[in-house]
């Protein structure tokens, strides 16, 4: 069981105004989201006027997830939407980040990108449109497969921070505290064998 | 509490209050008058009179005076009024009193403060507030109301009377100690301040300092005057620069705050010294180059060796240092340039013969010759003279001599006959040049031939000239003889042979005398006859010394003439530019604007290259340039790249010439210049006087003699080992040589010694390391050591593999047997190989307690039973053999298509905008334009959905059901007896013949039957089934749209589930038959009781996945209706001619007009873009392409094939499946004069082949085709298959056949067969074995694409593509585009078909039992659908019918229902029958007992009913099986 919360808390995002962003969980399998909620959808947020020229959003994340494998662990994956000079939306950033294995509070960093144009024309066509490249799914940030074929640019950041909660990962043979970290687990290795 | 409630009743009583309160006041004014407050008496009594009120005089005396006493502890004094004033006050002096009284009790107020203690139980807090409010109150209130008194006025103001008006006054004070105002809110108007009072305010606490410059003196301390420290001559520091504006705030801010100390003694703010330095701390960088920033700057450093380099170099004492090699270019001449004239050539070639001249005399090789002969010659006649002396040894070697004086004589004259060619060359080129210079009037080249001729002694050369030829003479004679001696002998010896084989002959030929001449002849013929020999002749000295002479008068000098010696100088003038002509001035420009450079490539790598320099006109290069490279390994190979650029721009590369590796005794400084030569085969065309390279040119006038040369030229070079400080040579050891590694490592590197392959080697390895005995104790060698002690103590078993994760042992968290064990790992494998069972699990259970056996039972039994055929499913072996293969087919065919999922495209992960054509933005401009609401509303189409965000209950199926034509109709049931006329038009009644059935229900049913029939459909999907309402008549209009959800299997949506759905869609049409059951007649005046019966009329079946790829349906489709129903007949002239019913009385059958779509529109999936391996022609496969590509640009709509699937996966262009094929012998000789019904008859056994869409078994995959052999022996396909094969016999009949790609309901993109049969075109379905006209409206095929034959595609490029408006004409080009055409002809592809199909016998045994297998099944099936009835069989009628079904078989299902019926009621008299048979082709069981139950006949609930079921099973050749049921149910007629 792991429990997060925890909210998007800014984005850095030179040369744009006005951006809201979306989230989703990307989970494997074994997954199940126990209570809160998988997707959200931001306010709209307008660059601050003072220095540092973040996008605060301060989106909560809330949700709880349970398991039973932990392979396809939960990632978070952000989408960042913003108008663009012609009052089109366009999509300004993508971005994953798994959810941090260890309990308590972390903070993120996710570098934003987005997927470019195939080619000149195109990029000044969908320029000229408002309809930028996008990806079919945001869910694929948040896999490797296929990603191959695609081109893609850097377009800012977005910091997340995350209080992460996590229930009988131990009893399972799992563990991820960090304190366990740095003292490896007594446990003969034939016993936690046994665990799994 | 009370008081608070009263006091609201008050005002109703306020008459009578009055009255009381004033004889109650009379009386307190006399107890208390001692006080004389008479006033606040009043006050008191006033308020008594109101309790007294609410207590309707409950109150004793005491009680009074109590509360009066009460209220007077806290009342403040009320200012007087006439009582008796009150009502007469108008309300406005009213309020004034208030006012007053308000005043005046302030100061009662504080003077009573003590009277007593405040009842505070009783207050709220919020009285309380308004309390305090209210003492500030007093103090701020003028002339207006207070809160409280507006609220008071307005709450009391219907009171007319002065009592109530008083109340407001005096409830405030009472407010104050008590409890009445409770009720009361506290309002106050929003307190708003004008903004200039708000700045005032703001003025008060807020500063803003001034800009101003603050006066010095107020920054100093009093009576004190500014220091200036500058000015006193003391360093005073520099201060940082800040804004005057920005200080003056400051310092007014400081002034305020009278921190006086922040100010210095020059009255100015106390300031650190500026911090920033005006020079950097940094040293400097100074640029060595100008024009260079420092950062940028490069230097040159010497390349070093890595230490990491040698890591396989034990020990540093072995590092040899670099090896030194000189490369010394001096220059490059070239012998051929494309910028040489024709002087040039002329000059390169005078020059090279000239350089072959000086060679050949520095050798001298004639002159050598010449003197051995003399000194050979010599020694023959001193050995002749001193025969006798020397004896036999002498003797001996004379014709040695001779030998060889013959043959340095032959290569003397050799050597001298070249000379005098080389000498005549020279001559003749020089002459060709000096003719050249004057036919072109200028000179280009310095060269110059002189001709020095050397005066010999006239006599002395004679007569050595002589001698020599009669030495000669005499030689030659001496050899001729003994040549004569020799072949004489041999002649001898040949004659002799000769003899006495004649003599052989001529006994021979005596014996055989009297022998036929033939044999004779023979014996000759093998005989063969010797040649005589001839003798041979004696040479004529005569002839010898004429040979001689010849011979020497061309080779040789002759007597008294000069020698000639050519010497080249370079000293003649060449012409200068002005005189000479423009072509030839081109050329010089030319070839000054040419330079060359040569670059330098050790190991085929680039080390340097040589400064690029200018070509002179005399097309030399000097660079004089030399490299020195330094190397560690022996060269591999040395190589220069010359290079040529051409004014500024190109660069090509002329040749590439490898250099010999120099000889370790080749040091700098003694090594020689060598030149070494190159070519290059550019072809290079100049347009001036230049030749050119590779290009044929003249000398002559008329262009003949044409001569064609290459650019070449010759590199000196020299190069050569350096030599170091100490004068040691710089060489590599030339051990390397061979190695390419130092020998001096060569021993400890273990790589060296035994190769890289050793290393794996172990023993090898451990071999070595016994050998070079290396030390233990180094650490370099500590993990060798640690190895081969491993390898050396005991026969360690080496393993036989290399591992490349040797480190995974220790990731593993479970042993591998442990691993294989575990369920739960088990389940995670297999699910991550996507193996289909397992593809989706969610979930897996985290103990392996979780995982129940079940969960791979299943699957492990399809594992085992891959190969073991189960027959149970399938009732014949064949069969399930077959669905294994298919099965098989399927998973090979799943496991490429998962692969292929995995591989991405752009558009799969990205969406972009597609670049908008011209044609769009166009379509977009005119979409401006169009009418909002236009008058013929076009269907728009509907945006698609992904399928990956469906959840159930997303998706709906809609229905919509339109109508019906030509609904078969009932028999109309008359008492009247009426033949059957042989017309199919004409009404048959079924129980003509029987009297018996004419009772008086069927006389009911016939006032039922007025209405010919009452058709209703009903849709089955998912087990979900919805039914339209009852129409009337044949032809029936419901016009409903039924609703079904759809569930996706697993809920999972993505395209490749959806693709894989197997339902099917169920449209039934039942007639609604109402039957009187009113069982006594006598109830019938009284009530009605009918029951509702349905019978089974027809159904139409339709896959979902054709819905899902079609996205919508929309036509008119036949009604698969039984060729028999008992009780119906086909409704024909009874309907109103129209117009099409002639039409449609052409195709006999009901129709049925439907709309089915999906609701949202689903995308459905692509095919697999994966390239399959062909073999097929590359170039035609391309031209596949392009005709696909010309094709689909021209018409997006319609497809074309070229190149199909096979079912091994290969591409396979699409004609060679097509190929005349046999039929069975047995359908071909069932009718033999009726071409017509052979080919329906082969058509239908092409239809009997039961049909499987590849979408469902191959899911998501792009069709598969199957050679017919292929598809006889799977006994499976679909429209393709079926369409090939039926293609395929009537090619084989010898009818001219086409394949149709095009589009067809329901099928959708389907396969058809055209045939031209006398002249009509003829259209076949191939899955039901119908055919249609060209002009047939109801053909179900819709649109036509290609047409395919054995050797052609065909494109229709008409403007339609509907068969009835196209022409089928294949020879027009303008209607259809061939595939093969004149450019493009037919390569004469050879066919994937068999040569011939061979078919199985038909197995009647085998069918007669599995028919009573099907029959056992079906009965079953029923009683097991009737679970609450009892089944009763009918066997009477089983066996009628069960005859019935061969006849049926026998006419395919056509013209027999008249017979049928007559048939069967005269055997089933009493009995009413419903039912039908049913025609499938045979595959499994299941679809049997589907079609059994989808026709509803077991739902008949009439209790005495009986059944009949009948099956027969008709095979045909191959395993095909035609499969006919009859069911019906029987109700005995009362």
């Amino acid at each position: 069981m792991v429990a997060v919360n925890g909210q998007i808390e800014s984005g850095q995002f030179p040369g744009f105004d006005d951006l809201y962003c979306k989230f989703c969980f990307v989970y494997g399998q074994d997954w199940v989201p126990a209570a809160g909620l998988e997707e959200g959808i931001s306010q709209i947020t307008s660059k601050s006027d003072v220095a540092p020229t973040t996008f605060v959003w301060n989106f909560p994340i809330d949700i709880t997830f349970k398991s039973t494998n932990p392979s396809g662990w939960p990632q978070i994956v952000v989408s960042v939407y913003g108008p663009d000079f012609f009052g089109n939306d366009v999509v300004r950033g993508y971005g994953a980040v798994h959810v941090p294995f260890t309990s308590g509070r972390h903070k993120r960093t996710i570098a934003m990108f987005v997927p470019e144009s195939t080619s000149k024309l195109q990029k000044f066509t969908s320029w000229f449109t408002g309809r930028r490249p996008e990806f079919t799914d945001p869910k694929v940030v948040a896999r490797g497969e296929g990603r191959e074929v695609t081109r893609v640019r850097s377009q800012g950041f977005v910091t997340i921070s995350f209080n992460v909660v996590t229930k009988d990962m131990k009893k399972l043979g799992y563990d991820v505290s960090p304190s366990d970290m740095q003292n490896p687990s007594l446990v003969p290795a034939t016993e936690r064998i046994h665990k799994y | 509490k009370y008081l608070q409630i009263g006091w609201f009743k008050l005002v109703d009583e306020e008459k009578m209050i009055q009255l009381e309160s004033v004889s109650l006041m009379k009386r307190l004014m006399n107890s208390f008058n001692k006080r004389s407050l008479k006033l606040i008496t009043f006050q008191a009594v006033r308020f008594l009179s109101d309790v007294q009120l609410r207590y309707s005089g409950g109150f004793c005396e005491e009680d009074k005076l109590h509360l009066i006493m009460f209220s007077l502890s806290g009342l403040p004094p009320v200012p007087s009024t006439s009582r008796m004033g009150f009502s007469e006050l108008s309300i406005r002096e009213r309020m004034r009193e208030k006012l007053k009284a308000a005043r005046s009790k302030a100061e009662a107020a504080l003077s009573q403060e003590d009277l007593g203690p405040r009842p505070r139980h009783l207050k709220s807090i919020r009285e309380r507030k308004a309390e305090l409010r209210l003492d500030e109150g007093v103090s701020v209130q003028n002339d207006y109301p207070s809160a409280e008194e507006a609220y008071n006025f307005f709450t009391l103001n219907f009171d007319p009377e002065p009592e109530g008006i008083k109340v407001g006054a005096r409830k405030r004070k009472i407010g104050e100690l008590m409890v009445t105002d409770e009720d009361f809110l506290v309002m106050k108007p929003a307190e708003c301040e004008r903004y200039s009072e708000q700045l005032q305010k703001e003025k008060e606490f807020l500063f803003i300092p001034s800009m101003q410059t603050v006066p010095t003196s107020q920054k100093m301390p009093e009576n004190m005057q500014p220091r200036y420290l500058e000015d006193e001559g003391l360093y005073a520091e520099e201060r940082p620069f800040v804004s005057p504006s920005n200080q003056n705030i400051l310092e007014n801010r400081i002034l305020r705050q009278e921190q006086v100390k922040w100010f210095g003694d020059d009255g100015r703010i106390l300031a650190l010294p500026n911090p920033i330095r005006q020079s950097s701390t940094r040293p400097p960088v100074f640029s060595m180059e100008e024009g260079i920033p420092p950062e940028l700057e490069t230097i040159y450093r010497k390349a070093i060796k890595t230490t990491a380099a040698n890591q396989y170099l034990v020990g540093p004492g072995d590092f040899q240092g670099p090896f030194q090699l000189d490369i010394d270019i001096s220059g490059l001449i070239f012998t051929h340039h494309p910028c040489f004239s024709r002087e040039h050539v002329l000059a390169a070639k005078l020059a090279q013969l000239y350089d072959q001249y000086l060679a050949r005399k520095q050798k001298n090789l004639t002159e050598l010759l010449t003197d051995k002969l003399r000194a050979l010659r010599n020694a023959v006649q001193r050995s002749i003279d001193s025969a006798g002396a020397s004896g036999p040894t002498a003797q001996q070697s004379i014709p040695e001599y001779k030998i060889e004086i013959r043959q340095t004589r032959r290569l003397r004259d050799a050597e001298q006959e070249k000379d005098r060619m080389l000498l005549k060359s020279i001559i003749k080129v020089w002459k060709e040049m000096k003719s050249l210079r004057e036919f072109q009037k200028f000179t280009n080249t310095p060269m110059k031939l002189c001709l020095r001729k050397e005066e010999v002694d006239w006599r002395s050369d004679e007569k050595a000239y002589e001698a020599e030829i009669q030495a000669e003479i005499s030689e030659l004679q001496e050899e001729y003889m003994e040549e004569y001696e020799k072949k004489m002998e041999e002649y001898k010896t040949e004659l002799q042979e000769w003899k006495s084989w004649k003599k052989a002959q001529s006994k021979k030929k005596k014996k055989k005398k009297d022998l036929q001449e033939e044999e004779s002849i023979e014996d000759y013929d093998l005989g063969g006859e010797p040649v005589k020999p001839v003798p041979p002749k004696m040479v004529d000295s005569l002839e010898i010394e004429q040979q001689v002479r010849e011979k020497a008068n061309n080779f040789r000098r002759k007597p008294g003439e000069p020698a000639l010696i050519p010497e080249l100088v370079l000293s003649g003038s060449v012409t200068p530019s002005e005189q000479c002509p423009r072509a030839e001035v081109l050329r010089r420009e030319d070839v000054n604007k040419r330079s060359a450079f040569i670059k330098v490539f050790f190991n085929s790598k680039e080390v340097s290259r040589t400064v690029t320099r200018p070509l002179s006109s005399d097309f030399r290069v000097h660079f004089g340039q030399i490299f020195n490279l330094q190397i560690f390994n022996w060269p591999e190979s040395l190589k220069l790249q010359i290079y040529e650029t051409t004014g500024l721009s190109s660069t090509t590369l002329l040749a590439e010439v490898f250099i010999p590796v120099p000889e370790t005794t080749v040091l700098t400084g003694s090594a020689p210049m060598e030149e070494i030569e190159f070519s290059s085969n550019q072809r290079v065309m100049l347009d001036h006087e230049g030749v050119g390279s590779d290009v044929s040119f003249s000398f002559e006038a008329d262009g003949s003699n044409q001569m064609t040369l290459m650019t070449s030229g010759k590199v000196s070079n020299s190069v050569s080992w350096a030599v170091g400080e100490k004068g040691i040579p710089l060489i590599p050891p030339v051990s390397q040589q061979n190695t390419g590694i130092p020998s001096a490592l060569k021993n400890i590197d273990a790589i060296a010694s035994i190769g890289t392959s050793g290393l794996t080697d172990m023993k090898k390895l451990a071999k070595w390391a016994a050998e070079t005995k290396l030390d233990p104790n180094d650490p370099n060698n500590a993990a060798l050591m640690q190895m081969i002690m491993v390898v050396s103590s005991g026969e360690a078993n080496i393993p036989d593999f290399f591992r490349l994760e040797q480190l995974q042992q220790e990731f593993n968290f479970v042993s591998d047997e442990e691993f294989n064990r575990s369920k739960r790992f088990r389940l995670l494998q297999l699910r991550n190989e996507e193996v289909a069972e397992f593809r989706n699990y969610k979930q897996v259970p985290l103990h392996e307690r979780e995982i129940s056996e079940k969960l791979f039972q299943e699957y492990e039994k399809k594992l085992h039973e891959k190969d073991v055929i189960d027959s149970k499913h399938y009732l014949d072996a064949r069969r399930a053999v077959v669905a294994s293969y298919l099965q098989k087919v399927r998973e090979s065919v799943i496991n490429r298509f998962l692969i292929a999922k995995h591989h991405f495209l752009l558009s799969d992960l990205v969406n972009e905008e597609e670049i908008p054509t011209l044609g769009i933005l166009g379509l977009g401009l005119f979409k401006l334009a169009e009418p909002k609401r236009p008058l013929k509303p076009r269907r728009k189409e509907r945006k698609k959905v992904t399928a990956q965000n469906l959840s159930d209950g997303d998706i709906k199926l809609l229905v919509n059901i339109i109508r019906a034509y030509d609904i078969p109709v009932r028999k109309p049931v008359t008492s009247k007896l009426q033949q059957p006329s042989k017309s199919s038009r004409s009404f048959n009644e079924m129980f003509a013949a029987s009297p018996s059935a004419q009772s008086p229900t069927n006389n009911v049913d016939w006032a039922f039957d007025q209405v010919l029939v009452r058709p209703f459909v009903e849709v089955s999907f998912q087990r979900t089934v919805c039914r339209t309402t009852t129409a009337e008549g044949p032809n029936p209009n419901w016009n409903e749209e039924l609703e079904f959800p759809f569930r996706a299997p697993n809920g999972d949506y993505s395209t490749h589930s959806l693709q894989s759905v197997k339902d099917e869609v169920f449209i039934n049409i039942f007639d609604e038959v109402l039957r009187d059951v009113t069982e006594d007649d006598r109830d019938r005046g009284s009530g009605i009781h009918t029951r509702v019966e349905r019978h089974w009329l027809g159904c139409v079946k339709i896959p979902f996945t054709t819905i899902y790829f079609q996205a919508r349906i929309d036509g008119t489709f036949k009604v698969n209706i039984p060729p028999v129903l008992l009780g119906y007949s086909k409704e024909k002239n009874l309907g109103i001619e129209r117009g099409y019913d002639s039409v449609r009385n052409l195709s006999e059958g009901s129709y049925i007009t439907l709309f089915i779509t999906i609701e949202p529109q689903l995308v459905p999936g692509e095919s697999v873009r994966e390239k399959f391996d062909t073999q097929e022609d590359e170039k035609l496969l391309q031209a596949a392409e392009k005709y696909e590509v010309e094709c689909t640009s021209k018409f997006p709509n319609r497809q074309c094939l070229t190149t199909v699937i096979d079912l091994n996966g290969k591409t396979v262009f699409i004609t060679r499946y097509i190929k005349p094929l046999n039929p069975p012998q047995e359908l071909l000789d069932a009718l033999p004069n009726s071409s017509q019904t052979t080919a329906e008859l082969v058509a239908r056994y092409v239809a009997l082949i039961p049909f499987l869409p590849d979408s469902v078994s191959f899911a998501g995959i792009c069709d598969l085709w199957c050679t017919s052999d292929q598809f006889l022996d799977l006994l499976a396909g679909d429209e393709e298959e079926h369409a090939v094969l039926l293609c395929n016999y009537f090619l084989g009949m010898g009818k001219k056949a086409w394949l149709i790609i095009g589009n067809a309901i329901p099928e959708g993109q389907t396969t058809y067969v055209l045939t031209l049969e006398q002249s009509q075109y003829v259209i076949w379905n191939p899955s039901t074995g119908c055919f249609y006209k060209h002009y047939d409206t109801f053909c179900p095929l819709q649109s036509v694409y290609c047409l395919i034959s054995c050797d052609n595609i065909w494109f229709n490029i008409q403007q339609w593509d509907s068969p009835v408006r196209i022409s089928f004409d294949i020879s027009k080009p303008k209607l259809w585009k061939p595939f093969f055409s004149r450019s493009l002809p037919y390569p004469g592809l050879c066919s994937v078909q068999p040569e011939e199909l061979v078919y199985q016998h038909s197995d009647k045994a085998a069918a007669v039992e599995l028919q009573g297998r099907i029959e056992k099944i079906l009965k079953e099936k029923i009683m097991e659908w009737r679970p609450r009835h009892l089944t009763r069989w009918n066997r009477y009628c089983t066996s009628t019918l069960r005859n019935f079904l061969p006849l049926l078989e026998q006419n395919q299902g056509k013209d027999v229902e008249d017979d049928h019926q007559t048939e069967l009621q005269k055997q089933l008299g009493d009995y009413r029958v419903s039912g039908f048979p049913i025609h499938m082709p045979f595959s499994e069981v299941r679809p049997l007992v589907e079609a059994v139950h989808s026709t509803g006949v077991h739902t008949i609930d009439v209790s005495n009913v009986e059944f009949a079921l009948a099956v027969y099973v008709h095979p045909y050749p191959q395993n095909v099986l035609s499969t006919w049921i009859y069911v019906a149910s029987l109700v005995r007629n009362q």
